[in-house]
């Protein structure tokens, strides 16, 4: 640094000086903040009020949509729909108790130091399914069936992106594992498994469960529709999860499984207790994020004729009752996932964050 | 070693299990009973035809040709599941025994009777392609669409139809097809296309779900003959009468002047008719395997075949369909069923 | 294995615990396994089709399909078979993936260097810009880019007209297109020789510079003769170039390149999407690089954009190349999608019209699945060939 050579520089009010530096430095800069500046004030203001200052908030049908802005009376009107689909009002109660569990083992998660957090995650991961499985559909335990087809909305969107998650894990660890084997022919089964689902669009995925499983299976066994769409994409799944695992065994250092062998441990006993619970943590942010594009992926379905959240606001938005209120349907779509999306990868950049201080060679 | 035995035997049993499932060999009927309710196969909403409100509860002339035949094993018109079914899924559905009985607007083809293992079961409306255009472009004829684009919904006889009858004229068109009855209509109203075409039918149930109904009118022209019913699988007679004939039933309530107001009052009636209709004489029923007043259970419970067709699509409902072809056969249509006897 | 002339080896394990027995044992019952689970799916699916009556084979690839298609790269018309409804699919998956791999590369690198941008306002716009797309389902996005925009676009005889030649309405964009004429064979000519020139003078101008450090302005002097040559060479054939411009006929314009609403939603909702994903890579590929590099570079005089071009990008490359060509996968995948809007891709024209026509799921959704396989293997095989190029070449 030369800065005895330098004169004593101005002194400028700190906001000036932050501007100057960071806005103003350079014609070229000046002018791109300007541009960008102009962008933001003329896009904000009309934004602003569609949403906010000219929108409709209160109402009970259509004709209460008097104003210029959103007709967010729309959403609020139709939000049972959207959460729960078809499933009978008496018995939300089922929905609301898997949310509020959902919610207690995993939003715990996000904060530090909670105490048991770590026994909430796991009960989110094994407990949560098995009471889902109970409650969701009914027909046990003197509960009311639900058949479902008259499962939609969010509630829908969650089931596809959690069972497809949960159940993807074991057939990935088991892939990813494989795919490291010493012995060729079960590598070859895994990586040709691996390589050709990651190769194929969702939707053929989905197309496929949904017209061609049932030729699959013998006669008089057959799945219904939302199994056999859960079943696809938890193969589809297990291939990507199998690589984010992958990633994780590839981490342990050589020493970690020389050390097991020298102990004498057997392969399994050497994977599942000192292999597995080393790479599975890493590897967390990584399976957090295909959660992520999982969660948005499960949109797809409304092609094959499932109501999830987006199919849901898509069959009422050409409701004749209501007129024009696709962008709102949108919107309050885009911002549901949004919320999720955002917040779960906020927590997964924290998680690699915090992870990212030891184990890298 | 244990691990790998205990693995082995989950293996097995799971094998087991798969191979074991696949003998199953009850009749659609006796798996119909034993489940408790019949499972329907319907559209994911179509006004008139099939349509779930946001309850989840459903109406329309497919879904009451359900509650028919549920009404007509079980006495009870709301044994019935349903369930949603894209064009692509329908006859997929039906063949794995996924569904018991389709009823989902779907024409009655050779190809389809012949090809698909299918049988169809009659039909509970008879309709035909037509086309839906803005009121602003100013044309009243379809032979005046050369050069139009289409929106066709995919998945249907509809596109073939299309193909065919603008080659026949030398016509040319755009034609951009779509998934869902939803998006058709997205597309449509956002001006994506002149033309919507579809089953007459389904024509008026797209218009009456336009933000301005009025401002789209539906072409004279009718293209071609789109026979619509129930479908059943091939290869068992006894489910295939059943539907065919709860049909037939309530065909013959109507021309019988039997309706769900005055069924029970008909129980009295002298007309041998009537009597073996609502099963006070004969033994009907059990030659179907159903109890003998099946049909004054399905009458009772859903109706005959007009107060179906005027709940659903009739002048007084949003499609606003007059009975045309679908009228009696007395009354200038062309409905008329086989006798009760 | 080394040979010994006597074992002085420990008696060997017993069989069961032999690891090399034990591999052998595995893989043999891993290989009954799929085989066996093969055999029963051929069973059930080939008993199955056989007790409902679907036909078998490819032999309805000749048939004829008799549908229209709205968007044809390569000639069709109802008249013509399903197998050719396969190559107007294929074809527009591929124009549509080509078109987004351009776009998103272009936008997702300009948004990533924003990212780092020193301009605080333009660092953050990026920040939000990645922030709120990548975090909403693309499906959502291409309806928002059909249905909202498309809604409030003109009708065809209101439409947005730009000079008398390019049309925009909500039947699509309008260009005019150049039909070439007798002796366009000289302005070919032309621009092949401007290219040869301009290779010519770069392989000189590096000679130089490497005999006298004197830097020639290559890229000006190029430009110069790729634009001047083939215009001089166009106008002494005597403008060989006639347009095809749109017209109002009918219903709709006729004449002239289209590209239809369809299209433009899915390629702008595509190029967006995985934009957003291009700018975190090219970010993280460009911090990758150490900062010495960027000091080095500045020691030794260079400019900011010289210090990016030759000293940061070809490093930041080695990093970003294999995300990178995951997301070119993932846009070619995302591609299928179209069948929501009603784009005729191979998904909605193979797998979805000519599969309700023919009902012959096994062969179609098969052979689509294939043709996805092998899209990803020979976009894998050319960025691994690219990658080696580029690798750090270990002296």
């Amino acid at each position: 640094m030369t800065e005895s050579t330098m004169k004593a520089p101005k002194k400028a009010l700190r906001p000036v000086k932050w501007m100057r530096e960071n806005l103003f430095s350079g014609w070229f800069n000046t002018v791109l903040t300007l541009g960008v500046a102009y962008l933001l004030v003329t896009s904000v203001g009309p934004l602003l009020n569609w949403f906010f200052l000219d929108a409709n908030f209160v109402g009970s049908d259509a004709s209460d949509c008097t104003g210029a802005g959103a007709c967010w009376l729309f959403i609020s009107q139709r939000l049972n729909f959207f959460i729960y689909g078809f499933y009978p009002d008496e018995l939300q109660w089922r929905v609301d108790v898997m949310f509020l569990l959902l919610a207690v083992a995993f939003v715990p998660q996000f904060i530090e130091r909670f105490p048991g957090r770590k026994w909430l995650g796991l009960f989110g991961i094994f407990g949560l399914p098995v009471v889902g499985y109970f409650l969701i559909p009914g027909g046990a335990f003197g509960l009311e069936e639900v058949q479902s087809s008259k499962w939609g909305g969010l509630m829908l969107t969650l089931i596809l992106a959690y069972i497809g998650i949960i159940a993807s894990l074991p057939i990935g660890i088991l892939l990813a594992l494989g795919r490291r084997s010493e012995m060729p022919i079960i590598r070859g089964i895994c990586v040709i498994f691996i390589e050709v689902w990651r190769a194929v669009p969702l939707i053929t995925v989905l197309f496929m469960a949904s017209v061609m499983l049932p030729l699959f299976l013998p006669e008089g066994v057959n799945f219904e529709k939302l199994a056999r769409a859960l079943i696809g994409i938890t193969l589809w799944q297990s291939a990507y999860m199998a690589e984010v695992i992958r990633g994780g065994l590839q981490a342990i250092p050589r020493g970690q499984y020389e050390a097991a062998d020298a102990l004498g441990l057997g392969y399994w006993r050497k994977v599942g207790l000192v292999i597995l619970p080393q790479a599975l943590k890493m590897v967390i942010p990584g399976i957090v994020n295909t959660f992520i594009s999982l969660f948005k992926d499960t949109t797809l379905v409304l092609i094959i004729g499932l109501f999830d959240i987006l199919g849901t606001v898509q069959s009422t938005v050409t409701d004749p009752a209501w007129q024009n209120v696709a962008i709102e349907g949108y919107v309050f779509v885009a911002f549901c996932f949004w919320i999720f999306c955002f917040g779960i990868s906020r927590y997964s950049q924290n998680l690699e964050r915090k992870l990212d201080t030891g184990h890298k060679t | 070693m244990r691990k790998t035995k205990t693995i082995a035997l989950g293996i097995a049993l799971a094998v087991g299990t798969f191979t074991a499932t696949g003998a199953m060999a009850a009749t659609t009927l006796e798996n119909v009973k034993e489940k408790g309710h019949l499972q329907c196969g319907v559209t994911s909403g179509l006004p008139g035809f099939s349509q779930p409100d946001e309850k989840g509860n459903w109406t329309g002339i497919d879904v009451d040709t359900c509650r028919a035949v549920a009404a007509a094993i079980f006495g009870d018109a709301k044994a019935v599941e349903f369930t949603p079914l894209t064009a692509k899924e329908r006859f997929t559905a039906l063949q794995s025994g996924e569904i018991d009985m389709l009823s989902r607007n779907t024409t009655w083809t050779l190809t389809r009777d012949a090809s698909l293992g299918l049988n169809f079961a009659g039909v509970n409306y008879y309709d035909g392609q037509g086309f839906l255009i803005n009121k602003d472009i100013g044309v009243d004829d379809a032979t005046q669409l050369d050069g139009a684009t289409i929106c066709i919904q995919a998945g249907t006889t509809t596109e073939l139809n299309l193909s065919d009858y603008f080659r026949a004229k030398g016509m040319e068109f755009k034609p951009i097809v779509f998934d869902t009855s939803e998006q058709t209509v997205q597309g449509f109203s956002a001006g994506r296309c002149d033309v919507l075409t579809s089953d007459r039918s389904q024509l008026a149930a797209l218009r009456s779900k336009l933000s301005d109904p009025s401002s789209a009118i539906i072409l004279p022209n009718t293209i071609s003959k789109e026979p619509l019913g129930p479908v059943v699988r091939q290869g068992d007679d006894e489910w295939f009468n059943i539907v065919k004939w709860v049909l037939s039933v309530q065909i013959n309530a109507e021309e019988l002047g039997v309706t769900s107001a005055n069924a029970d009052e008909m129980l009295e009636s002298d007309n041998p008719n009537v009597q073996r209709l609502l099963g006070t004489d004969g033994d009907m029923g059990a030659k179907l395997g159903l109890p003998d007043d099946f049909g004054h259970k399905v009458v009772k419970l859903v109706g005959n075949y007009g107060e179906m067709y005027d709940r659903n699509v009739g002048p007084d409902t949003p499609l606003g369909l007059s009975r045309g072809i679908n009228a009696l056969w007395t009354e200038g249509g062309i409905l008329y069923a086989p006798p009760v006897r | 294995m080394k040979k010994q002339t006597f074992d002085t080896r420990p008696a060997g394990p017993k069989p069961w615990n032999d690891p090399q027995v034990r591999s052998i044992f595995f893989q043999t019952i891993a290989i009954a396994l799929v085989f066996w689970g093969g055999w029963v799916l051929v069973e059930n699916t080939l008993s199955n089709m056989e007790s409902r009556g679907i036909s078998t084979g490819f032999g309805f690839l000749d048939e004829t399909a008799g549908f229209g298609i709205i968007m044809n790269l390569v000639p069709y018309d109802a008249t013509m078979s399903y197998g050719r409804t396969f190559w107007v699919g294929l074809t527009n998956t591929l124009l549509v993936s080509a078109m987004g791999v351009v776009a998103a590369t272009i936008l997702g690198f300009i948004i990533g260097v924003a990212r780092l941008s020193s301009n605080w306002l333009v660092a953050k716009m990026a920040l939000v810009y990645i922030e709120v797309i990548r975090n909403i389902p693309l499906l959502l996005q291409i309806f928002f880019w059909y249905f909202a925009v498309l809604s409030n676009l003109p009708s065809p005889r209101q439409s947005v007209d730009v000079g008398g030649a390019l049309f925009l309405n909500n039947r699509g964009l309008y260009l005019p297109e150049p039909l070439t004429q007798d002796g366009f064979g000289l302005v070919w000519g032309g621009i092949l020789l401007a290219i040869a020139a301009v290779v010519a003078i770069r392989v000189w101008a590096k000679k130089r510079q490497l005999a006298t450090g004197q830097i020639f302005p290559t890229f000006k002097v190029g430009v110069a003769i790729l634009i001047a040559v083939p215009i001089i060479s166009y106008l002494a054939a005597g403008s060989p170039i006639e347009w095809d411009i749109p017209a109002l006929k009918g219903f709709n314009f006729g004449g002239g390149i289209t590209i239809i609403p369809e299209l433009a939603a899915l390629w702008i909702a595509l190029s967006l999407y995985t934009a957003s994903f291009i700018a975190e890579i090219v970010r993280s590929g460009i911090l990758s690089v150490s900062k010495g590099q960027t000091e080095a570079s500045k020691a030794l005089g260079l400019p900011n954009g010289l210090t990016l071009r030759l000293v940061i990008i070809p490093q930041a490359m080695r990093v970003i190349i294999p995300p990178l060509t995951s997301q070119y996968l993932n846009l070619v995948k995302n591609s299928s999608l179209a069948t929501a809007i009603g784009y005729p891709d191979l998904v909605a024209v193979f797998m979805g019209t000519t599969l309700n026509q023919t009902g012959q799921a096994v062969e179609v959704v098969a052979i689509t699945m294939a043709v996805y396989l092998t899209i990803s293997l020979l976009i894998s095989l050319f960025m691994n060939i690219y990658n080696r190029a580029v690798a750090i070449k270990e002296r």
